[in-house]
């Protein structure tokens, strides 16, 4: 590879440090932590339960409903605790990153309800809640047609690297920093893909195999930590 | 799942021998677990489990104009958010009523009792003072939010660093690593709530048990001097019921001392 030198001196390829685990929220029905690097989520599954109101309820298929929240300390400059704009979109996003995968069909007038807290943040963390999501959904048992993973491409001036940090999202020189989350099933499949910045056509191709490499590692991770549980049970 | 009547009955039948169903005594809490620098963007916080139940505490501090009757004094604004995800109960949406008055209720344990010298938190009078925010999350709630949010609350500012101020361009650097700690007295502002359950009177309800709750007193108090009080849900107490509630809640706070004292540096 080339000379590009990272601010914390990973390879180009090479993923922040990952811990996950599940069952960590006793009261939900499953419940997950994943963290990477210093970015930190918990993901807490309700359900599948008979969704309130009635007019809401869906009778073909059920209703995946995901909360994306961020602790008003894990920043810098503490934010206002609740909702906001950008954490109403990432909730939607998580939906749609997760769906795909969900046998929703099984649950007619159903709501299944993924909550995700963000404990600590440095860049991430709408990968790091979407994978803690994951985790939780199949820790609940709810019937899952593949395992979801996700990772941020970036591109720092001209080149390409995986899993940024929020120090490499800051990073300007040159073209600057592009930041592409991206969340993938366990063969490949595209179930989530944002872009901000600038990218060419050809290298964009390049980041999406990239991010297949990344997401194979994390789900590696994903499904131990599911195993161990599997195996404390025993 | 609320706790269902026959449940309810049972525990209070129980409750009038003298025992639980978790074979505490009535004055007896849970296991107290804490864990420090849950979060390493906040300037201190901690993760605290009584039991089952667990919340995280996070302390952050900004510069902020004070408030004009306290021209040379910092602020303190504490909030606490029960999340959805910490239990089947709590709806989305706005905060409801249990969060707000958690937040309040730490709020005034804290501010009252004098734990921070908000004087020395005064940057330039009437112009520049540090405000303290503390803030609470429920990750899984087994009864009892309240005491363990105030242990959080006290543990996470014990912990807690004082950013640097850069003064000439008016910018906090959260980046720089400081040594100088949030200046603290040496109160030690604990809650206590004390639930009255049928005819007896028992601390650190489960969630089974607080449920059950007919009134609940928290006494925010440090060393014997009583800096907050809350009577909650609306049943009447006599005043011999609540010397009653006094003396169990002096020595539920004698033990919850003992028990985090090892965290307390």
């Amino acid at each position: 590879m080339t000379a590009f030198k990272r601010p914390d001196g990973r390879k180009i390829e090479e993923l922040r440090p990952i811990t996950a685990k599940v069952g960590v929220v006793p009261n939900a029905d499953g419940s997950a932590i994943y963290s990477s690097g210093n970015t930190i989520a918990i993901a807490a599954v309700y359900g599948p339960k008979k969704m309130h109101p009635q007019h809401s309820q869906n009778p073909e298929k059920g209703t995946l409903r995901c909360t994306y929240l961020m602790n008003s300390f894990s920043v810098s400059d503490r934010i206002k605790p609740g909702p906001n704009r950008r954490s109403m979109e990432i909730s939607k996003i998580t939906e749609w990153a997760l769906e795909p995968v969900i046998m929703l069909k099984n649950f007619p007038n159903q709501v299944i309800d993924v909550h995700i807290n963000i404990i600590q943040a440095d860049a991430g963390t709408r990968c790091a809640g979407i994978n803690a999501a994951a985790m939780a959904l199949a820790h609940a048992g709810i019937p899952m047609k593949s395992m979801v993973s996700s990772i941020s491409i970036g591109k720092l001036d001209k080149q390409l690297v995986v899993d940024l940090t929020k120090e490499e999202e800051d990073y300007h020189v040159g073209e600057g920093p592009t930041d592409i989350p991206i969340s993938m099933t366990d063969d490949g499949q595209i179930t989530h893909l944002q872009l901000d910045g600038k990218i060419n056509h050809e290298q964009m191709k390049e980041a999406i195999e990239m991010a297949k490499e990344a997401t194979k590692k994390v789900y590696e991770i994903q499904k131990q930590a599911l195993k161990n549980a599997l195996e404390e049970k025993k | 799942m609320e706790t269902s009547y026959i449940t309810g009955r049972r525990i209070k039948e129980y409750l009038s021998l003298g025992k639980r169903f978790d074979e505490r005594k009535l004055n007896e809490f849970r296991n107290i677990t804490i864990e420090g620098n849950v979060s390493n963007k906040a300037e201190g916080s901690c993760r605290v489990k009584i039991g089952k139940t667990e919340v995280i505490v996070g302390v952050k501090l900004a510069v902020g104009t004070p408030y004009p009757d306290s021209a040379d004094k910092g602020n303190l604004m504490t909030t606490a958010e029960i999340l959805p995800l910490s239990s089947d109960r709590i709806e989305l949406g706005k905060p409801g009523f249990d969060s707000i008055e958690l937040g309040r209720v730490i709020d005034r344990a804290l501010r009252e009792s004098g734990f921070i010298d908000f004087k020395k938190l005064c940057i330039e009078e009437g112009k520049k003072v540090w405000t303290v925010f503390v803030d609470i999350y429920s990750i899984n709630d087994d009864g009892n939010l309240l005491d363990a949010a105030g242990i959080g609350a006290v543990v996470a500012l014990k912990n807690s660093k004082l950013p640097k101020y850069d003064l000439e361009n008016e910018k906090v650097l959260y980046d720089e690593e400081s040594n100088e700690k949030v200046p603290l007295t040496d109160a030690l502002p604990l809650t206590v709530s004390v639930h009255k359950v049928g005819d007896s009177f028992i601390v650190d309800p489960t969630r089974e048990e607080e449920d059950l709750s007919e009134t609940r007193v928290t006494i925010g108090s440090s060393r014997g001097i009583i800096s907050s009080i809350q009577k909650s849900l609306g049943q009447s107490l006599s005043s011999e019921e609540f010397s009653e509630v006094l003396d169990l809640s002096q020595k539920a706070w004698d033990e919850i001392e003992s028990k985090i004292k090892k965290y307390l540096k």
